[in-house]
């Protein structure tokens, strides 16, 4: 009897510590990749065409993958835009899309239609905001989106001709393809010069930032 | 003597089954925690009759209780039928439409590719396949001794 406990629990360690041994040196070797892309290959995470936000030039680069009918994105948009507030001369938030969910690319193709008119955050606000609506997974009305959208101060017909540009199909397949590259597998997703935001939070999002412009 | 040594060889089969289950249950948290994989709908139902194997095996085997296969072999044939069923959609035999899973990762979506076939559906099936052959085993074993 004895002997067996031994055994199951020799067992069951050897079990959790493969597990923990497996997961600090995936980390490690995807983080050494994701590095490698940043210096080689950095377009992958800013593309010209992405909106963007703070610093003219930047020390950091914070590139976030969101989908705006996305709920934890819409939770964490007030914080990032206080974060690039308070770094406004060192950090530069660049927009990248990841539409996972049914109507995010038609949200998506507004707000780049929007850019026309410069007035990208608003719309982005708008959506935002009102995303429990029109967003709802359980009854999604995107179609909602047009009577908020004078909110932001927009000219809704222009915004419904300029979004059917084929130019904007092109970067949001651009971006699902970058970010298939990088692994994005949820939103939203931060990068802080290239290198992967480890665990999600407020505060870890912050604290990466301040590290990662203590270092430059 | 005899009744010693098969109850001892029963007890064995447990622990195989039981290091099985273990290994699978970590395996598919590597999968969906470290590696980041969204697991899809039957990916659930199939951990839903894994995970639980873990600690039924254990708590079959200090001391062993001969009827540790009236509660495992239901959850192990169920988690089989499931990972089939799984397979044969993953490989078109069963045609994607079919399948439940309309939102969220397409349950044919292939992560890994090991060596061309090993698949995560098809570890799965393997597992739940030892499982129940050790089960089996383990059956036959105590009707022997009755």
């Amino acid at each position: 009897m004895k002997n067996k406990k031994k055994i199951v629990l020799f067992a069951a360690f050897a079990v959790v510590a493969l597990f923990i041994g497996g997961a600090v040196s995936y980390n490690y070797l995807e983080n050494e990749r994701l590095g490698f892309l940043a210096q080689e290959n950095s377009e992958v995470f800013v593309r010209d065409y992405a909106p963007r936000m703070g610093a003219k030039e930047p020390d950091v680069y914070l590139v976030e993958f969101l989908d705006p009918e996305c709920e934890s994105c819409r939770a964490f948009a007030p914080y990032v835009k206080e974060l690039i507030k308070e770094y406004q001369d060192k950090v530069q938030l660049i927009v990248r899309y990841a539409p996972f969910h049914k109507n995010s690319k038609f949200a998506v193709k507004i707000l780049e239609a929007a850019r026309n008119q410069g007035k990208y955050w608003e719309v982005l606000d708008v959506l935002f905001r009102y995303q429990p609506n029109w967003g709802n997974h359980h009854n999604p009305q995107p179609e909602l989106i047009w009577y908020y959208l004078p909110e932001a101060g927009v000219d809704v017909a222009k915004i419904r001709e300029d979004m059917q540009d084929p130019a904007i199909v092109k970067r949001i397949e651009q971006d699902i393809a970058d970010g298939q590259k990088l692994g994005v597998r949820g939103t939203p997703s931060f990068y802080i010069n290239g290198a992967p935001l480890e665990n999600f939070g407020r505060s870890q999002l912050k604290a990466a930032i301040q590290s990662a412009i203590e270092d430059s | 003597m005899s009744r010693f040594n098969s109850s001892e060889a029963g007890w064995n089969l447990i622990f195989g089954a039981w290091f099985v289950t273990l290994i699978a249950t970590f395996g598919s948290l590597f999968f969906s925690e470290i590696m980041k994989f969204p697991p899809c709908v039957l990916c659930w139902y199939q951990r839903i009759c894994m995970y639980p194997l873990v600690l039924l095996f254990l708590a079959g085997m200090f001391p062993l209780d001969k009827r540790v296969w009236r509660y495992s072999l239901p959850l192990a044939l169920f988690g089989w039928l499931i990972a089939l069923y799984h397979n044969l959609l993953h490989y078109g035999i069963v045609p994607e439409s079919a399948s439940p899973c309309v939102q969220g990762v397409p349950c044919s979506t292939v992560y890994i590719n090991w060596a061309g076939f090993i698949t995560i559906p098809i570890l799965s099936l393997f597992s739940f396949s030892i499982i129940l052959i050790l089960l089996t085993l383990f059956l036959k074993r105590i009707k022997n001794e009755k």
